[in-house]
């Protein structure tokens, strides 16, 4: 692939975790305007890749670029303002907090919610009709899916370039689900890049562009997702699963 | 936050525990006596946790050192309106406080800027260590108390009540003393302002979600070592206001007092949940009843009382009045 067009590489990524080495020299290539789907059983390195490229863990050694630019050594938060959306597995929701300080301490530009951008608003509104509906109410009273959904409203408050998402369809109803595939492909459509990490294959071969598999703290395949949708010998043999 | 979303039942504990102790004291005008002056204290001591709370909530820093920021605030208290004789010996309650507000002042001031010295070459090696915290704060806070007496001497110095403060309003039989009202207003402000500053601002709003969830702070563009810095050097100035009302309220100052009201602030914080400031709150006014009921009614077993109160809210709620959720 032309490494001009990737928004967000990773080149021989080892991350310890106290004691363990967790990452064995990750690959990755994020292209841009495109949605990439991180595969791999658990235990594979996942999760450590996200969090390594938001700087939540520190890589040992390698490289993580995004725009060209070495984040490597970046603080998270200098990483999150450069353009990059995290949503961590367990959604990061600040349960004591009402849906509507979540989405203005995410909107950095604004100091109360009256400062947000109306329209994005109107339009995160249309895209999660939850997050409206419980505007007023403790964060933590949602609902897992209206949980999920008001974390990626709140990753995509502010325009980004880089959305990651860790198990956005992790323990949640099919109608949920298929909200959150529409939500994503309008995300996508309007150019802004996603980093999936997936379990759920049905909901990865729906939405993926491009595909990397992990195994044991390294990408051991990385190609399009239309391609492993329709390779059922390779899905078995990085998975032990079929699509 | 909606007020029905709010768990009521912690705040049912301070009314209770009126209402339990006016049958056992069995006079109404001494038990007016007792729940103003234990008001009163339960208000000083919330002002003097409300910053240590937080600092806990937001970075999980033990900070066994505060008590250091109490005796240096009423030190400097005694220096201050030492200076200020005029205006301190004056029958005037009005150019009584015109002394007393610039002394809160200056302490404060001064119990801040050494909190940023504190956080900087104290806690900071520290962090995510709670062993090496608890030892090298009270390392901090001895070396903190030596100093004092290096600049105010080692002796116990008065800190008398100005005229206008001194005396009791008598509410039919009730003996109301002024300054303990005084210290009830001051408290109630302080607490009106951090209950602002956390449900009105931007920056409230990080601190609240800090104490929830660092990381996703972080993840969202914030630098919340800056956050807790602020927090931190604002706690101090707050134990340095404490620690000029704690003075005037005993009427003297030693090197150890912030040592000796460590332990009750521990007591309070961890009734109130780590992290939550009106579980603070909710928990300064219980002990400071408590201390103030049993020191009348069993004083052989006040100093007990509140290990006791604390023992029994955490078979309650092992993590609190108000866990911080996410937690």
């Amino acid at each position: 692939m032309n490494t001009a067009n990737m928004l967000l590489t990773l080149e021989g990524v080892h991350t310890h975790i106290g004691a363990y080495h967790i990452l064995h020299g990750v690959d990755l290539q994020v292209p841009r305007g495109q949605l990439t789907m991180l595969l791999g059983r658990n235990g594979a390195g996942k999760t450590t890749t996200l969090r390594t490229i938001m700087g939540l863990w520190q890589a040992d050694s390698g490289r993580v670029r995004f725009n060209g630019q070495d984040i490597q050594r970046l603080h998270t938060a200098q990483i999150a303002k450069l353009g990059i959306a995290y949503v961590p597995e367990n959604m990061g929701i600040f349960a004591d907090l009402t849906v509507k300080e979540n989405m203005v301490l995410a909107a950095r530009a604004a100091r109360t919610a009256a400062q947000m951008d109306d329209a994005r608003l109107k339009w995160i509104f249309r895209l999660f009709p939850a997050v409206e509906k419980f505007w007023n109410h403790p964060a933590g009273k949602l609902s897992g899916g209206q949980k999920q959904m008001l974390a990626v409203a709140r990753a995509i408050i502010e325009p980004r370039e880089l959305l990651i998402v860790d198990e956005p369809s992790k323990g949640l109803a099919p109608s949920i689900i298929n909200n959150m595939i529409d939500a994503f492909q309008e995300l996508k459509s309007k150019g802004v890049t996603i980093l999936l990490v997936e379990q759920n294959l049905s909901f990865a071969k729906r939405l993926g562009d491009t595909v990397a598999v992990m195994d044991d703290g390294r990408v051991v395949h990385a190609g399009s997702m239309q391609a492993l949708a329709e390779d059922v010998q390779l899905q078995q043999s990085l998975l032990g699963l079929s699509l | 936050m909606k007020a029905d979303d709010l768990d009521l039942k912690p705040l049912l504990l301070v009314p209770a525990l009126l209402l339990v102790a006016l049958p056992l004291v069995g006079s109404f005008p001494t038990w007016l006596t007792l729940t103003v002056a234990g008001l009163a204290m339960g208000m000083i001591i919330f002002i003097i946790a409300s910053g240590l709370t937080l600092v806990f909530g937001l970075m999980d820093v033990l900070n066994f050192g505060h008590g250091v920021f109490i005796a240096l605030g009423a030190f400097v208290a005694t220096s201050v309106l030492g200076a200020m004789g005029d205006w301190t010996g004056s029958a005037d309650v009005w150019r009584n406080l015109m002394a007393v507000f610039p002394a809160m002042l200056v302490a404060m001031l001064v119990a801040g800027a050494i909190g940023l010295a504190f956080e900087r070459f104290i806690v900071r090696p520290v962090y995510g260590n709670h062993l090496k915290q608890i030892l090298i704060t009270m390392g901090g806070m001895i070396i903190g108390e030596e100093l004092i007496k290096v600049i105010w001497g080692p002796q116990q110095i008065p800190l008398p009540l100005p005229p206008g403060l001194q005396g009791s309003w008598f509410i039919g039989d009730a003996a109301v003393e002024k300054y303990r009202v005084f210290a009830v207003v001051i408290g109630v402000a302080v607490f009106a302002l951090l209950a602002w500053t956390l449900s009105r601002t931007k920056v409230g709003l990080l601190i609240r979600a800090g104490v929830q969830d660092r990381e996703m702070v972080e993840s969202l563009g914030y630098r919340i070592r800056r956050l807790f810095v602020g927090v931190f050097v604002a706690g101090s100035a707050l134990a340095g206001l404490g620690g000029v009302m704690w003075g005037l309220y005993q009427q003297s100052v030693v090197p150890q007092m912030g040592a000796q009201v460590n332990i009750l602030i521990f007591i309070v914080i961890i009734i109130g949940g780590l992290g939550s400031t009106l579980g603070a709150l909710i928990g300064a006014l219980m002990v400071g009843l408590m201390a103030n009921y049993t020191g009348f009614l069993a004083p052989k077993v006040a100093l007990f009382s509140n290990i006791a109160l604390m023992v029994g809210i955490l078979l309650w709620r092992p993590q609190g009045v108000y866990p911080v959720t996410n937690r």
